[in-house]
Parts: structure tokens; sequence; C-alpha cells
């Protein structure tokens, strides 16, 4: 059987409540499957699934919350069947939710009374028993969960992280944008108006090319060690309207052209803002790209989204050029290199028409 | 005027053999002795021979006497010096002076009352440090009331004597040296007493391990109820407080299987059960014969410490 878990889908994230599935128990499911949906503290967020398979048992029941890695849902493989396909064993590690929550009898006539959910109870007694106190701290009514408080906290514990775990260095080279621009505006007369593309497209697309080629900017660092990528699955730092901003990714863009990244990116927007990312767009990353031209700034100075090692800012453009700067983690690159990324970069700008 | 509760047993048999005299005491050594515990001192010389009566060594026997002079329309006091000693008495008290209003019909009443020391913590070994409350307690037919104060070692007898039926008093000589000031003489033998309030936990006890219970309340803000009358118990009071905590150990000085704290422990799992935020606990001396070395026999005992540290584990 296989066990379909909870992935982590950002280094802030610890836990996840389950939404909804989308496959019932007896359908199947092929690799990029999306099977359920989860709330994370910055988005719900349609889960993928990259095993092939048909839905067995759904472990986890929408409204559950579960920290990373729980099993949400056991498949059959191809070929198993269900009288005779073998059971995983449950990890070690002790499942708290099966056993008899000890509550005191006092504790659970309380809680009816005020209806009071004792699920939500913290138990303070003995052997973690919950107590008429533990029912009357959690009657203090639960403030609504409020979003942007939970992605403020969120978002400054994978800063603070990388603040903490990460030696920035950072780099910056004003780039001429006079050939890009002209050609920008030759290419969009020819399109139109829905088709046209922004300059944030060619700088994702720069960056993706100079991060394949510089594997050391690229990809993870994870237990002591750097995990390069060969895609370079860019991160889109997105500002929503509520405040906090997200940084989903689009797949392989040293890959793709110009015109398939451009509605890559319009969707991406679109569904970052109205809340439905896919996990995988969460959690692969593999460096990230800032653009904050829009609001007039020159340059910037971003910080790191860990396990990430780089993370590329552009400022805006004036006077036909722009500032490009890329902090990057000192533990995998040597700024000799990240220079020569930053040059890259700039070279990949000269001629966008091959990009 | 302080007083100690040696004092104030006196001072009780001396009002009753004033105030009435159908009421006599007797019992070994109670007379010329002045009894075993120097309760009795002087007693023989104010009331005369007739009145406070040395009896030879057998229980059976006089306190059979003394049913006999209850039926006869006395109010005798009978004492049988110890609870240990009340063993080969146990025929009378259990087969004719519990059963006989029962049996005759409600023709017959036998109101006799019965004085015995009872407990351990004086280093007199395993034959002389029994506590046998639970037993009597378990009996219909008679009241049990144990006097863990100054008041009640004063007052209790009064209200014993005027009960028609049998009563049995224990006294406590582990408190003999106690000193207090007799409050009330409003004292009655129906009700149990809060000796001291408090709100984390209701400690129930009594006779001598009061002034335990007492001192591991200061502790853990816990609130001591004196049962003082452990039969018919008043479990009202118990479990009026037990709802106000939701947590209550049981302080009994007898043994633990079978006690007198398994009993009120099963009332308040009983009619309490959704009051409690934690399991119900005990502190029993341990199920040893009490042992003749000091240390051993304290450690034998309840021990404030023992009953803190009960209370902190239902804390957590």
């Amino acid at each position: 059987m296989i066990e379909f878990k909870l992935p982590s889908m950002g280094a802030d994230m610890d836990e996840g409540k389950l939404l909804e599935w989308k496959v019932k128990p007896g359908d199947k499911v092929k690799r990029g499957d999306i099977v359920a949906v989860v709330d994370t503290t910055k988005a719900a967020v349609e889960v993928e699934i990259w095993e092939e398979g048909t839905m067995h048992e759904w472990v986890v029941q929408p409204g559950e919350t579960v920290p990373v890695g729980t099993v949400l849902a056991l498949l059959l493989a191809p070929g198993e069947d269900a009288a005779t396909a073998v059971r995983p064993k449950p990890a070690a590690a002790p499942a708290p939710a099966v056993e008899r929550r000890r509550i005191s009898p006092a504790a659970r006539k309380h809680a009816q009374e005020l209806g009071v959910n004792l699920d939500l109870v913290k138990g303070t007694g003995p052997e973690g028993a919950v107590t008429v106190e533990d029912v009357e701290k959690a009657r203090a009514p639960a403030a609504p969960v409020d979003r942007n408080l939970e992605m403020r906290k969120a978002i400054a514990a994978a800063m603070s992280r990388s603040k903490r775990e990460i030696p920035h260095y950072y780099l910056s080279e004003t780039v001429p944008m006079l050939r890009a621009t002209e050609w920008l505006a030759r290419e969009n007369e020819k399109r139109p108006v829905t088709g046209r593309l922004l300059m944030a497209v060619l700088q994702l697309k720069a960056v993706a090319l100079a991060a394949a080629k510089f594997p050391d900017l690229n990809g993870f660092f994870r237990d002591g060690a750097h995990q390069p990528s060969s895609a370079a699955h860019v991160g889109v730092a997105i500002s929503l309207r509520q405040g906090g901003l997200v940084a989903p990714a689009i797949h392989d863009v040293q890959a793709k052209p110009l015109d398939e990244l451009m509605r890559n990116l319009a969707d991406l927007v679109k569904r970052a803002r109205a809340g439905s990312l896919r996990s995988s767009e969460m959690s692969d990353p593999t460096i990230t790209v800032t653009n904050l031209g829009e609001g007039g700034v020159e340059a910037v100075f971003p910080i790191i989204y860990p396990p990430q090692v780089a993370i590329v800012g552009f400022g805006g453009i004036k006077q036909q050029a722009v500032v490009a700067s890329v902090a990057a983690d000192h533990r995998v690159s040597d700024g000799h290199r990240g220079a020569l990324f930053l040059a890259e970069i700039a070279r990949l700008l000269q001629e966008p028409e091959k990009l | 005027m302080t007083i100690t509760y040696r004092e104030a047993l006196r001072a009780g048999l001396y009002e009753a053999l004033e105030k009435d005299g159908r009421v006599f005491l007797m019992g070994e050594d109670v007379g010329r002795y002045g009894g075993t515990y120097a309760v009795s001192k002087g007693l023989l010389e104010k009331f005369g021979p007739e009145r406070v009566r040395d009896t030879p060594l057998s229980e059976l026997g006089f306190v059979g006497a003394g049913i006999g002079a209850a039926l006869g329309g006395l109010r005798p006091i009978v004492e049988v010096m110890t609870v240990n000693f009340s063993l080969l008495a146990l025929d009378q008290i259990v087969n004719s002076a519990a059963t006989l209003r029962h049996m005759s019909g409600g023709q017959l009443s036998v109101p006799l009352v019965i004085r015995m020391s009872s407990g351990a913590g004086r280093q007199l070994a395993a034959q002389h440090s029994h506590s046998f409350e639970g037993w009597y307690a378990h009996i219909p037919g008679i009241k049990v009331l144990a006097a863990a104060t100054i008041d009640d070692a004063r007052f209790m007898l009064g209200a014993a004597l005027a009960e028609p039926d049998p009563v049995i008093v224990f006294e406590y000589p582990a408190l003999f040296e106690t000193r207090g000031e007799p409050a009330s003489d409003a004292v009655d033998i129906s009700s149990a007493r809060i000796r001291r309030t408090g709100s984390k936990v209701t400690l129930v006890t009594y006779g001598a391990s009061l002034p335990k219970a007492l001192a591991a309340a200061e502790e853990v803000d816990g609130e001591v109820i004196d049962l003082r009358v452990l039969r018919p118990l008043d479990i009202d009071t118990v479990l009026e407080s037990v709802r106000k905590t939701r947590r209550a150990v049981v302080i009994d000085e007898g043994w633990r299987s079978g006690s007198l704290a398994a009993e009120i422990m099963a009332r308040i799992a009983e009619q309490a059960f959704y009051d409690l935020d934690a399991p119900l606990a005990r502190v029993c001396t341990e199920e040893v014969p009490i042992p003749y070395a000091r240390h051993l026999e304290e450690a034998a005992l309840p021990q404030p410490e023992k009953i803190v540290r009960a209370v902190r584990g239902m804390l957590a």
C-alpha cells in the first residue's frame, strides 16, 4: 500500500488542516493529480500526489489538523488488491489520537455545559488529564483565526530562521535595460492585449537560465549539505492584497518559452490571490525572484527563503537600467560565483530575443 | 482558659456524673488508679465507689454488665481502656448492644456509652496500636464517634449519653496533650465539621490524623473535614466540599484494605463522580503490624508529607 502523507509546503509549515478530499476511495490517481485541499497558514493549497494508484482509505477526515508527515490516506499500488495488500505498519511514534484522552469527569461535564469542544482543550492535570481549569481556560472565546496574523507569524518564523542560520552575502549590479525594453515593446505590438508579455517574465527566464548554469545558487541546503537542482523552479514573490506574501514556484522556467511563462505567471498570481495554490508550487522553489519595481524602489536586498540558497531582487527600471541584486548562502557559494551569476543575468537580458 | 484534651475528657465525665444520677462510670482501673490515661483521676473521691467502679480484667463481662444496666434504666459509661481490648467484648457490642432494639421489636433500649482509646504513635507495638474505628462503623445499631478536638473531647460525652441507643466514643492518646479552649457546648453528634477551609483539595479525616491533615492543608490549600461521626456518616458535608474543590484525599489511620477510607471514597465516587477533577486518593497506615521502633512506626502511619505528596500527585 502507498501512504499518502501531508507534505511540507514551505519552511514555515508545521501542520495543515485538511479541508477537502478531491478523490474518493476507489478512484484512480496518477502522478500530479490533486487529491486533497489543505489549509496552511498562508493559503488553501491543492495537494498533489506523485505516485500512481487507487484511493483505498481516507485516514484523516476533513476538518482535522495534523502535523506535516502524517499519513492522510492509503492507496493501492497498481496491481495491488485490497484483500491482500499489506498495510504499512504505523511508524514507531505513538499515535496519540487513538489513545483515549484523560478527561476528568468534572471537566467533561463542565465542557458540556459550556459547549466547549474538548478536542481543542489542552490537559494540564495528572498524566495530561483535562481538568475544569483547562476547560475554563479554553472557554475564553477563541479569537477567530486571524489569517493575517497567522501569516505574519509564519513569515516571521521563516525569515528569522533564515537570518539565524544562513550567512547571507549581497551583491548588486546595474543592468542596462534599453535593449530588453525596446524588444519587449516590439514583441507586444504583435500580440493581442491579453497575450502581452511583462518585463518580469524576461527577468524570470534570465534568472532561471543563469541558475541552471550556476548550480551553487540553485537548490536546497538541507541536513548540512547543498542539494543542487538541475531544474530551476523559480519562486515568484507575490504580495497579497490583505498583506503578506507567498512565493510559489513556476516549474522548469529554464525550459519554457516566454509565452508559456507569461501564462503561468498570470495564472499563478491569480490563484495566489484567490488562495488556491498547489502543494508542489509551495514546496518546490529552488530559487526565488522578488521584483519591487512597481513600488518604485531602486534596489532590493532580499532575505533567502529557507531551504533555498539564493534569491534575486529587481528594482524599478530607471533611465533604461535596473538594479539586479542577489542574496546568496555563503555556506554554498562564494561572492565570486555570485558575481558571475549576476553577470550572467545581465548578459542574458542584453539578448532578449534569445530568451 | 486553655485546657488539655485529657482535662476536657475529665470535665465531660465530671459534668455527666454530676448532672444525672443514673450515670455511672466503670472499667479497668478507672477508680483507685484514676484511669490508665489519668482521665478519671479524682472522680472516685468525688462521686464514690457506687458510681466510679473498678472492674476485673474481663471486657466481655463488664461490657455485658453495662448493657444490662442500660436495659435496666441506668446510663452507664463503660471504659474498655483501648480498642485493642474491645475485641474481647465484640460479641456483647455487636450481638447484643447493637441488635436488641431490633430483635425486641423496639421494646428494649440500650442507652450505653462505651469509651475507648485508639490509634498508634506511642511505641506500644503491634498489639496495642490498633485503629478499628472502621470495624465499628460497619455495624448497624450503634453510633460511632471520634473526638479529635478539645470541644469534642469535652462535650461529645454529654450528647452521647442523651442517645437512646449504644454509642461508642473513640478517644486519642496521641492527642491527650493538645491544648485549647473549649469554645462551645453546642456539640452535635450528627455532623462532620470543616476544620479549615481551602480550595484545591478536600482532605477527609478523623481522630488522631486531624492535626496531620491540617498541617498538610497549609501547604496545599486544602479544605479539611473532620468526620467526627463515623456512623452514621455525614457524607453530605464531604460531598459539598468535594464539589467545590473537585479533588479528595482521605486520611485514615486504619489499614488501607477494607478501611473506613475505602467507604468514604466509594461514597464520593458514587455521588460526586461528575464533580471530580482527579482520581480519589487516600493516605492510610501501611499494611503491616504496627512496628515498635519509633522510626518504623512513624514510617507506617499517615504523615503530613505523605498527604502533601498525594495531593501534589493529583494536581500534577
